[in-house]
């Protein structure tokens, strides 16, 4: 059978709530910022599956842009986890609780 | 031949995405950031079976080859003794698993039950490469693109002031 749009809204609803699944579950920093970056990713392949099966380029413009703000987003938070590990030594969510009541 | 390689990718992206969030192998970050790269390159085979091989190009040289060496590079920074201590308990993971899945259960859902159809019904023919991408870029869409420039000069500025040792 061809593949269709809904083929590829799949895998990136998918990959959506993989990722989605590891910013809940896990307590390490750093996977969940990869869970975030893979949720970013899920998007990215929905907007350039419409962009193909609708035949206008807008959303690979958006994509192209998405990727660039991705970019400069984890730098800053990578930047914000190491001033946070150099304040705390830690990396785990669960000790991170001075704004706890 | 191209249902197998859709499938064949599609595969590879969904189970090196789940290895990202719970692989068995080591409590290590670097093993998932690892996998956050394979998926990456998988998706980029996606792209270029979507024909935007622009994007294909530039997630493999900015996604895969920046971003995730930026990952590593701080991962490998920090000092990772403490992750093995604590193990994930049971009933995280299942209230996880029954919020993603419920998401995942309403997507499949919407999918399926469709009342208009999604795209236009055309065959498609839109081809992503660098010359029809480069003409929009810089006719329609110049004003984000000179945005997104000022956007990147203030991360880094951002980053570099973050990065001081002593912040008052």
């Amino acid at each position: 059978m061809t593949i269709s749009l809904e083929h590829y809204l799949a895998v990136s609803a998918t990959l959506f709530c993989l990722g989605l699944l590891g910013v809940l579950v896990r307590r390490n920093l750093l996977i969940i910022y990869m869970g975030l970056e893979l949720m970013l990713n899920a998007a990215n392949l929905a907007l350039v599956a419409f962009s193909r099966f609708n035949n206008s380029p807008d959303g690979q413009i958006f994509v192209f842009f998405i990727i660039t703000v991705a970019a400069a987003e984890v730098a800053v938070g990578l930047a914000l986890i190491v001033a946070l590990y150099r304040k705390r030594q830690t990396t785990h969510v669960e000790d991170l609780t001075s704004m706890k009541l | 031949m191209q249902e197998i390689l859709f499938y064949f990718f599609a595969f590879l992206t969904l189970l090196f995405g789940f290895l990202v969030v719970a692989n068995p192998f080591s409590r290590n970050p670097v093993t998932s950031a690892m996998f956050l790269v394979l998926t990456i390159v998988s998706l980029a085979g996606l792209f270029v079976l979507l024909h935007a091989f622009f994007l294909a190009a530039v997630q493999i040289l900015v996604y895969a080859g920046a971003v995730m060496v930026l990952f590593l590079f701080v991962i490998m920074l920090l000092d990772l003794k403490a992750e093995e201590r604590l193990r994930i308990k049971t009933i995280v993971a299942l209230e996880g698993l029954v919020a993603a899945g419920a998401l995942l259960a309403i997507f499949f859902w919407s999918l399926s039950t469709l009342q208009a159809p999604l795209d236009r019904g055309e065959p498609p023919s839109l081809e992503g490469g660098a010359t029809n991408l480069g003409k929009l870029l810089f006719s329609q869409y110049v004003l984000p693109f000179e945005i997104v420039s000022v956007l990147l000069l203030v991360a880094m500025i951002g980053v570099v002031l973050l990065s001081k040792k002593e912040l008052k």
